[in-house]
């Protein structure tokens, strides 16, 4: 699996980035694929795997979250919506035709006032970690992450982080990869502008 | 892929002493040899006598966990009293082989100290584990599980004796646990350990190699 994702919490906000390609086997056939699907107001998914299989379950995933805050009028809480996302990944693994996605979640709790960041992989392992990244990156950039990523990072720093990752992502892997990113806080999600990363 | 046993690596250890039980994990989660978490526990309270350890594949540890937790909660209603370790390592087991064809990876440890009764006044510690479809075994000493399996062994049956008081047993489960996560590489990454007596718990967050 050729994806690479990237999530990197602070104290109040996460960022998420996500490779832009989409294709098969060592074909690229787009470089501008958003791979970052927002779920709810302030949730967000970063998503990789087998391409039929992804779309497919992240519109079901959001539309069933979509279902809960009209019948609840509440947003599910980042928590909560990571266990839910688990079961269907954990019960699928298990059928007939599991999804191959592997996902990082990344939410802010408007309730606890945290921010969460959520590692999953097609089997329906779930970790909360402060920062973490998924497919080829977890080789190259969670050592970058180790040394300088600390508890109540500031927002600036973060988008430093991210960007070493990426450059990391650059000079160590053999893939041409360009990305996008979003970052989420309290006043929901908007679009992570990194510069120079084509 | 590998076996799911071997997957995201991990391990747990129970060991008896005299009038207490301690039971300790490792805190690594993995995907292989790359590591993800360093504060991933494997063992879980059932209630203020008893805990249980659920190493292997770590996708099957919050399945499991989360099932019993209904499970557990549903007897304690229905019962109106605490279940005994004999009894929830029964239904941990029936839990299991219900999988039979097509099990949880996982390879339950069970410590605990049954509440007093008016049958057995005197209870003794409990500890027990199991194969992956609930086969259940209960030594006098120790049991261990995981992916550190044969190491904990090897150091646990150099270092354990009959008889040992709360914070004695607590020094012996702990070097066991750490000098045999030290020699597999899918385990280790920090331990937490409990030690149940008749009146508390004492738990404890160990540091360990980070490599």
């Amino acid at each position: 699996m050729t994806e690479c994702s990237f999530g990197i919490t602070g104290k109040d906000f996460v960022l998420l980035a996500s490779d832009q390609s989409a294709g098969r086997s060592i074909i690229k056939m787009k470089s501008d694929e958003n791979k970052i699907r927002q779920l709810s107001p302030s949730l967000c998914m970063a998503y990789g795997g087998e391409p039929g299989d992804t779309e497919n379950f992240v519109d079901f995933v959001e539309r069933n979250l979509r279902l809960y805050q009209i019948r609840h009028n509440i947003e599910l809480a980042p928590a909560p919506a990571s266990a839910y996302i688990r079961r269907i990944l954990a019960e699928a693994i298990r059928s007939r035709r599991p999804y191959v996605v592997s996902l990082l979640l990344g939410g802010y709790d408007k309730i606890k006032d945290e921010s969460h960041l959520y590692w999953m992989d097609p089997y329906g392992t779930k970790v909360k970690v402060p920062y973490t990244a998924n497919g080829l990156g977890i080789y190259v950039a969670l050592s970058t992450m180790d040394k300088y990523w600390y508890p109540d990072i500031t927002r600036e720093e973060a988008g430093q982080l991210l960007k070493r990752c990426i450059d990391e992502v650059k000079l160590r892997l053999a893939y041409q990869f360009s990305f996008n990113a979003v970052e989420i806080d309290k006043d929901g999600v908007r679009e992570y502008k990194l510069d120079g990363s084509a | 892929m590998g076996s799911p046993m071997e997957m995201n690596g991990g391990s747990v250890i129970a060991m008896t002493g005299k009038d207490c039980v301690a039971i300790a994990s490792d805190l690594r989660l993995g995907q292989q040899a790359v590591g993800l978490s360093a504060d991933f526990e494997k063992v879980f309270p059932i209630n203020n006598q008893l805990y249980v350890g659920l190493p292997g594949f770590a996708t099957d540890t919050y399945t499991l966990r989360e099932h019993l937790r209904f499970r557990v909660n549903m007897y304690r209603m229905k019962e109106e009293r605490e279940i005994t370790p004999k009894t929830f390592a029964h239904l941990l087991s029936s839990t299991l082989y219900e999988k039979r064809f097509g099990p949880y990876f996982i390879e339950p440890v069970i410590a605990g100290i049954p509440a007093p009764s008016a049958i057995d006044p005197d209870p003794k510690p409990f500890i027990c584990n199991m194969d992956t479809i609930g086969c259940i075994t209960t030594p006098k000493d120790f049991v261990v599980a995981g992916t550190a399996t044969d190491k904990l062994y090897g150091v646990a049956e150099g270092l354990w004796e009959p008889d040992l008081e709360p914070e004695d047993l607590f020094e012996t489960i702990s070097q066991t646990l750490l000098a045999a996560v030290d020699r597999d590489c899918i385990s280790g990454w920090g331990a937490v350990v409990h030690v149940i007596t008749k009146d508390k718990i004492i738990t404890r967050h160990l540091k360990g190699r980070m490599d």
